[in-house]
């Protein structure tokens, strides 16, 4: 699906990141190959993949770090390839681990990145009273970064890198690892700023990541496999394909379960199986199939798919492709 | 043979200087249990597991694996017990065949030659063994410390944040192998940040500032908290949480991607509740359903509750 462009919910659809056949080659390894695709003002779009699917390498061609072998890209009406330097004003990088200066203060923080982003007096007070106010630090300016809980860290992080209000932010597994509570106040102000028309672009593993996302792309071995929004990827799987199965001795059913002709998939889930079924007519077969081999009694439920279902499909399909 | 307990804590306390990194902890484990010990970064995680691995001295309360302190016999517990952890030791500069035999030497295990073989079967490492392990990739390495872990055979492996990081295929490659090995018998206890991994296991420990905010199985998550969730697909997504958030049965509103999670307690029909609402003010409603709650849910009601501690029993 490559050059896959999800239809706009706005009719005024404003692109701001674009790629088009974009390719970049390290001698005879292709890193990304032709990925095409657009992303709108203000959409939070995820950006997936294994690791050595070729995601930082086409984000670092979005940046105007990495020339493209061949193909074109823009961000914000800019050419990647011969406007790098306008691009590094109008794009803003976040990840979880390297932004901040934990010896520093809040303030010493925001100062230092203002700096880098060259926004200064006047321009400097106005940006740093917002980032105090969104992320609620007004009153521990003086507080060393270190000592702050990493709710406040991560909202702070995402503050410095909007100093200089770009029209895009790249996010690096922004919220791994902190609590749902932060990750929540985190994303409400991911969203305010995508309302304010800010285009967030995010690169996680975490599905409780990718689920936030407006629309969410899958790379893998340097191609686009799927872009669309969560309900258009989780419909590959027609209703009823995605089954959970209670049994006696699910970890030994399981292998049971995996040989029979009905099921494309299956797994242990704790004391569950999940399986993965062409149609929904083989629950019944499945059922008898395994009260038959004495892991009865067996009960069987249609299940939504999660993201991960879904990734493992396309890239499942896309092997099989290659191979064959 | 299945209710035999195999960890065991009870009151348990972590003390690093002035700060509590475990706050009275009370878990069990049982034989064949894949217990999943689930919560955010810092919230005492790692120094439940190091304690119940017997590497570390709790501060106060009991930690107990096969009936007897963990602390006590810990030179014998390390012969029954593995533990994996988030950054594991291995030898850069030994093959894989290398790396493994230290382990089994080191344990002193009888007849290692043949459990090495088994394990290089099963982690898909055969092809490798005589690979320095310096040139294995990260998803390799991980599979290498793995059966290292296993060499002695124990009965219980802890792990700590094995999938951190890791891609979905990689992480869904991991979860096959550990079904594996409950397959043969093994008991799990695993510590993880993301909550959608609760549905891999047969219990769930959520663990946050110390605590064991709930003892649950995943099918039972939804019921940590009253009420139930509604998912709302509307256009106008801001003014619908606005207006949502006003309702009287509604309790939270949250966003996620194009949609709302909105939770909706002491009513009959949530939907209807949410489509009244909706449409008295005019807001075009393009999808509302109830969907079941997962464990983010729990977590933000939890966390919320005046008092945590008084919750769910285990389940048994």
């Amino acid at each position: 699906m490559s050059g896959a462009t999800a239809e706009g919910r706005h009719p005024a659809r404003e692109i701001v990141v674009s790629a088009s056949e974009l390719t970049r080659t390290f001698g005879d390894f292709v890193a990304v190959d032709h990925v095409s695709f657009e992303v709108a003002r203000g959409e939070i779009f995820g950006f997936l993949g294994s690791n050595g699917a070729g995601k930082t390498t086409t984000i670092r061609m979005l940046c105007g770090l990495l020339r493209p072998t061949s193909g074109k890209g823009t961000v914000d009406g800019f050419d990647i390839a011969t406007e790098s330097a306008a691009i590094k004003t109008r794009i803003g990088y976040m990840s979880q681990k390297f932004s901040l200066y934990t010896d520093l203060t809040v303030d010493e923080n925001l100062r230092f990145w203002a700096g880098t982003y060259r926004v200064w007096g006047r321009e400097f007070e106005r940006r740093r009273d917002w980032a105090l106010a969104v992320t609620g630090l007004e009153t521990r300016r003086q507080a060393l970064v270190a000592d702050l809980p990493g709710g406040f860290r991560q909202r702070l992080a995402l503050s410095c890198a909007l100093l200089h209000e770009p029209p895009v932010v790249f996010l690096d597994e922004p919220t791994g690892g902190v609590d749902p509570e932060a990750r929540r106040d985190f994303w409400d102000l991911i969203d305010d700023l995508s309302e304010g028309g800010v285009t967030i672009f995010v690169t996680t593993h975490s599905m409780d990541e990718a689920e936030r996302c407006h629309r969410v792309a899958l790379m893998h071995a340097g191609k686009l496999l799927a872009l669309d929004t969560i309900p258009r990827l989780k419909a590959v799987f027609p209703e009823g394909s995605v089954l959970e199965l209670e049994c006696a001795d699910a970890a030994r059913a399981v292998e049971e379960l995996e040989n029979l002709s009905e099921v494309v998939d299956a797994a242990l889930f704790g004391d569950r199986l999940r399986a993965v079924v062409e149609s929904p007519e083989a629950a019944a077969t499945i059922e008898r199939s395994l009260v038959a081999a004495g892991f009865g009694p067996v009960t069987v439920n249609p299940v939504a798919p999660s993201l991960e279902d879904v990734f493992i499909r396309f890239i499942h399909e896309a092997e099989e492709a290659e191979s064959s | 043979m299945s209710d035999e307990t195999l960890l065991a804590a009870r009151g348990l306390v972590v003390r690093y200087g002035s700060t509590d990194a475990v706050r009275g902890v009370d878990l069990e484990v049982r034989r064949s249990e894949v217990v999943g010990l689930i919560g955010p970064d810092g919230g005492g995680k790692t120094s439940t597991l190091r304690v119940l691995a017997g590497l570390l001295r709790a501060t106060a309360g009991e930690a107990e694996a096969f009936g007897a302190d963990t602390w006590r016999t810990r030179r014998a517990l390390h012969h029954r017990l593995g533990y994996l952890a988030q950054r594991f030791a291995l030898y850069g500069d030994l093959t894989v065949d290398e790396n493994i035999q230290f382990f089994a030497l080191m344990y002193g295990v009888p007849a290692w030659k043949v459990r090495r073989t088994e394990l290089l079967e099963l982690v898909g490492l055969e092809d490798f063994r005589s690979r320095l392990a310096d040139r294995l990739s990260g998803g390799m390495k991980q599979k290498l410390a793995l059966a290292c872990t296993l060499i002695h055979s124990p009965e219980i492996l802890l792990l700590d944040e094995p999938t951190t990081g890791v891609d979905p295929v990689t992480r869904r490659e991991f979860w096959r192998l550990l079904a594996d090995l409950v397959g043969e018998g093994l008991t799990l206890l695993i510590a993880t940040p993301y909550l959608d991994e609760a549905e891999r296991c047969t219990r769930v420990l959520l663990m946050h500032d110390g605590r064991i905010l709930a003892d649950a199985r995943p099918q039972e998550i939804p019921d940590l908290m009253p009420g139930s969730i509604v998912e709302v697909t509307a256009e106008q997504r801001t003014r619908a949480a606005e207006i949502l958030a006003e309702i009287e049965n509604v309790a939270d509103v949250s966003v996620f991607g194009n949609t709302l999670h909105v939770r909706v307690e002491g009513a009959r029909d949530p939907v209807a509740v949410v489509r009244t609402a909706l449409g008295d003010s005019g807001v075009p409603v393009e999808g509302a359903r109830p969907i079941p709650a997962g464990l983010e849910d729990a977590f933000l009601y939890l966390t919320r509750s005046p008092e945590p501690e008084v919750l769910m029993e285990a389940s048994s």
